[in-house]
């Protein structure tokens, strides 16, 4: 379960700011998180993720404050509950793409490397249809591999807490519903709750709940809110 | 430890042109100054070796280093050739004894040196392969020079004319190869040796000819009295000693005035050498006495004095590359902000970013080390003899 309270974070260069009076999204929930540009989707996940602290407030994620965590714990948190998804796939270019499904194995010391999460690498990477492609440079990929490839590197250590930042932005149709696909199925399965900014309104219907940020946003003087919420039927 | 390494290494892998670039960089700031002072100073202690085990050199005065490098290492230009007679002048009131040179000549390229069976026993040079040559027109070869051209004991070589239009009377002469010496890994290796009076017959000084007393030869003869018979150009001159042409070899003019490029002077003791460069010292002398290794040890100062303007360059140069380097990897590091802020957003930790970064520097240096390394050690192998033959040449 995802715990905000009384949440609030600027940017020092910039006028944004961001308050949240109290969120909370339970274990499991799938959630879209829409929203104008600029109206903090990222931010949000950013601070749910333990990226950036709040300069007030408290966020609680399974039950750890992750705001006030040391800076080297919240990276351990991340590798081992967060899995994180980029518009722009983040793929390192000088890695195959075994290696960078790997990645996170290999950064950090929380996780360990051994022959099982290899062998799993290779029948996640299979069960999202890039199998044959391990042994690829990521520019070799197409768009869609590359972003199947970024949303295996997410999903190897299993978290819990599965986030993705426009991940279907940079793709046709077709691999928009395939990534959405595997990243719902992903949660259905495991459990993990799903958070998914995204902008795509066609996109919005297959999640049961939608946190739009725009009520998110507001001017130094004025008192935050808890965010404009729909809820949904499941897709 | 193993995944930063793995990682480090498949960034270096990736972008190899980069990495070859900046470890062939660096690799030149820790090879030239270490490599050049190896060889300097390998190439001191053979240079200086050789001269060392050469107590005195006596030639025609002129340059030393001339004299020396000739007659050392039979590769620089000939020094003016001297008379024979300097061979009694060494060895008068028995202070030195004498071992003559007659270095002028090559075959293809190996110089031709014309001594005495003395010399052999002086640079303790041991027959291999065949005999010790022993007859007129015979030689023995050092190994690399046997190897080069491709003869053994039996074979034979010829001299080269010394240029295309010779007139002069320095035929090439066919040699017959009687052994080749074991390897002394000194310029011996490279020589080919002939007895002194073989040189002079290359020189013109002796020949064989058809003999022209016979009624066969009344033909070729133009005039004939009681002491000198003198022939035409059909006479047939011998370009190769042969058992049945030996007897016909002859030499004109008086032996004392025939050419040598040096003696090399072995002294009874210290103090017969001092005496015996006394002899030389007169200004009016037209021949010189010089001390092999004091000759070495100027040239050695002055490439040492080289050497330390070269390496003050490299210096600077190195400070720059390395300033370079840095600045490569400084850009580099902009240039994957992207990448390191990826890796720090799914949980990187610190450390191992940072380690992953200074583990690529780590791997490029060492491999500009090992590359330095084994460059170095091929300067020690083979670069005392590359620069022996520059120095010389």
């Amino acid at each position: 379960m995802i715990r905000i309270e009384a949440l609030e974070f600027s940017y020092d260069s910039r006028e944004f700011r961001l308050a949240v009076d109290e969120l909370t999204i339970e274990s499991g929930e799938r959630v879209a998180v829409i929203g104008a540009s600029g109206s903090g989707k990222t931010t949000l996940l950013h601070l749910i993720a333990g990226i950036v602290l709040p300069e007030r407030g408290r966020i609680t994620t399974n039950g750890i404050d992750v705001s006030a965590l040391s800076e080297p714990a919240r990276r351990d948190f991340r590798i081992v509950n967060a899995g994180l998804v980029f518009q722009e796939f983040e793929l390192l270019e000088y890695l195959n793409v075994l290696d960078n499904i790997l990645l996170p194995y290999r950064i950090n010391s929380s996780l360990r490397l051994n022959r099982d999460v290899r062998k799993r690498a290779v029948e996640l990477a299979r069960s999202v249809g890039i199998g044959d492609r391990l042994s690829r440079c990521a520019r070799q990929l197409s768009q869609g591999e590359k972003q199947r490839a970024a949303v295996c590197r997410a999903l190897l250590p299993c978290p819990s807490l599965l986030m993705a930042d426009e991940p279907t932005g940079n793709l046709d149709p077709a691999n928009k519903a395939r990534v959405l696909d595997i990243l719902l199925e992903y949660a259905e399965a495991s459990g993990a709750t799903l958070l998914t900014v995204t902008h795509d309104h066609e996109l919005v219907s297959k999640f049961p709940r939608v946190i739009d940020c725009k009520e998110f946003h507001f001017s130094s003087s004025a008192s935050g809110s808890g965010g404009s919420e729909l809820e949904r039927e499941g897709p | 430890m193993r995944d930063v390494v793995y990682l480090a290494w498949r960034y270096l892998a990736y972008n190899r042109f980069k990495t070859a670039i900046l470890v062939a960089s660096i690799t030149l700031i820790f090879y030239l100054p270490i490599g050049l002072q190896v060889l300097v100073s390998q190439s001191a202690d053979r240079l200086t070796a050789r001269a060392s085990a050469t107590p005195l050199l006596v030639g025609t005065k002129g340059s030393p280093l001339e004299l020396v490098l000739n007659s050392l290492y039979f590769e620089s230009e000939t020094p003016e050739l001297m008379t024979y007679s300097e061979i009694e002048r060494v060895a008068r009131d028995g202070l030195a004894d004498p071992i003559p040179l007659h270095a002028r000549f090559r075959v293809r390229g190996f110089p031709i040196v014309g001594t005495t069976l003395d010399y052999f026993q002086f640079r303790d040079l041991r027959v291999a392969q065949g005999e010790q040559m022993a007859i007129l027109g015979e030689c023995v070869l050092g190994h690399v020079a046997a190897r080069e051209l491709g003869v053994t004991p039996g074979s034979s070589v010829t001299s080269s004319p010394e240029t295309a239009f010779d007139l002069a009377g320095v035929y090439p002469l066919r040699m017959r190869v009687a052994g080749v010496l074991e390897p002394s890994d000194s310029p011996d290796d490279r020589a080919v040796f002939v007895d002194l009076k073989t040189a002079w017959v290359i020189e013109g000084r002796g020949h064989g000819h058809q003999n022209l007393s016979g009624p066969e030869a009344n033909s070729a003869v133009l005039s004939q009295d009681e002491k000198n018979v003198v022939g035409n150009a059909s006479v047939v001159e011998y370009q190769e000693i042969t058992p049945t042409n030996a007897a016909s070899f002859h030499f004109h003019g008086d032996r004392s005035t025939y050419p040598l490029t040096a003696v090399i002077a072995v002294p009874r003791d210290e103090k017969a050498g001092v005496i015996l460069r006394g002899y030389y010292e007169s200004e009016t002398e037209s021949a010189q006495i010089v001390r092999p290794d004091f000759v070495m040890e100027e040239l050695l100062e002055t490439v040492l004095a080289v050497q330390r303007y070269v390496v003050a360059a490299f210096v600077v140069v190195g400070f720059s590359t390395l300033a370079t380097s840095f600045l490569v990897f400084v850009l580099s590091l902009r240039l994957r902000r992207r990448e390191i802020e990826t890796m720090i957003k799914i949980g990187g930790s610190r450390k191992r970013v940072a380690a992953l970064m200074a583990t690529e520097i780590a791997l490029v240096v060492l491999f500009s080390l090992v590359l330095g390394a084994f460059l170095t050690a091929l300067t020690a192998w083979f670069g005392a003899e590359a620069i022996r033959a520059f120095l010389v040449s």
